[in-house]
């Protein structure tokens, strides 16, 4: 059998040691984004000009069970003509190590502005989309997804 | 590394100015760069990093892939039909891999 060892630690070392887990967990533990990250890069996309109101139809399930496997559905209202159509659109996360999830390039050839795919999300965050027209405006649309388990590993 | 397969599916025939959906679908583990395995090393990053898709030579769809897209990344888009063609599926990995793919659709 094993002895076990009882290390006597009293209260101040207690609090000392429970500040250096603490501290140590951080700064292991995984950089994510964040909403800072976040509105610096649509202020990088939108070149600082800001968003307007338009219909965005983003689809993401309200509880994600396992967040390896979201799907992301949008439709955006759009004549899809030369004139005037959906250039760009990009998905962001705010909660994800990085920002970016995904560009989408579009072009009028596709009569209507959607897509689908599935994204990771490492826990419950806002999952946000800024698209982009031929006049260079902007528009934005947020979708809250809660995540049981999270993706991204770590 | 497991062997990377394209898959999609468009319709065979469509009418002149009907929206089609067209799915595709990629065998690829999109190691983002932040699991470990077995040992607890990381894997490093290999994901496929942009899709794009031609209509008779014309780019009419691209994507940027980052490595938040899950594993077998998954697209589907719309098009419009207007001619009979070839559709040419082009995905590109971090190391430089590409995978291709046709599918032909006839429009009356």
């Amino acid at each position: 059998m094993k002895t076990i060892k009882m290390i006597n630690i009293s209260r101040r070392n207690a609090i000392a040691l429970m500040l250096g887990t603490a501290g140590y967990i951080m700064s292991s533990g995984i950089a994510f984004a964040g909403k800072e990250q976040v509105l610096k890069r649509i202020d990088e996309i939108t070149k600082g000009k800001g968003t307007k109101e338009l219909d965005i139809f983003l689809d993401l399930p309200e509880i994600a069970e396992n967040g390896n496997q979201v799907k992301v559905n949008f439709e955006i209202e759009s004549e899809m003509t030369k004139e005037n159509y959906i250039k760009n659109v990009y998905i962001l996360a705010d909660g994800n190590p990085a920002p970016d999830v995904a560009k989408f390039s579009f072009t009028p050839d596709m009569g209507m502005c959607s897509a689908t795919t599935r994204i990771r999300l490492s826990k419950t965050q806002n999952v946000v989309l800024v698209a982009e027209n031929n006049k260079n405006e902007y528009f934005m649309t947020k979708s809250k997804v809660k995540v049981t388990i999270g993706g991204c590993g770590g | 590394m497991s062997k990377v397969k394209p898959r999609g599916k468009v319709p065979k025939k469509a009418t002149i100015d009907e929206v089609i959906e067209i799915k595709t679908l990629i065998r690829h583990p999109m190691h983002s760069g932040r699991m470990k395995d077995k040992d607890g090393k990381n894997i490093p990053r290999q994901i496929i990093n942009s899709f794009k898709v031609d209509f008779e030579g014309k780019e009419i769809f691209k994507m940027k892939l980052e490595p938040s897209i899950s594993t077998n990344p998954y697209i589907a888009f719309p098009y419009k039909a207007k001619k009979t063609g070839t559709f040419n599926f082009e995905w590109k990995d971090d190391s430089g891999n590409t995978y291709t793919m046709k599918r032909k659709m006839t429009v009356s």
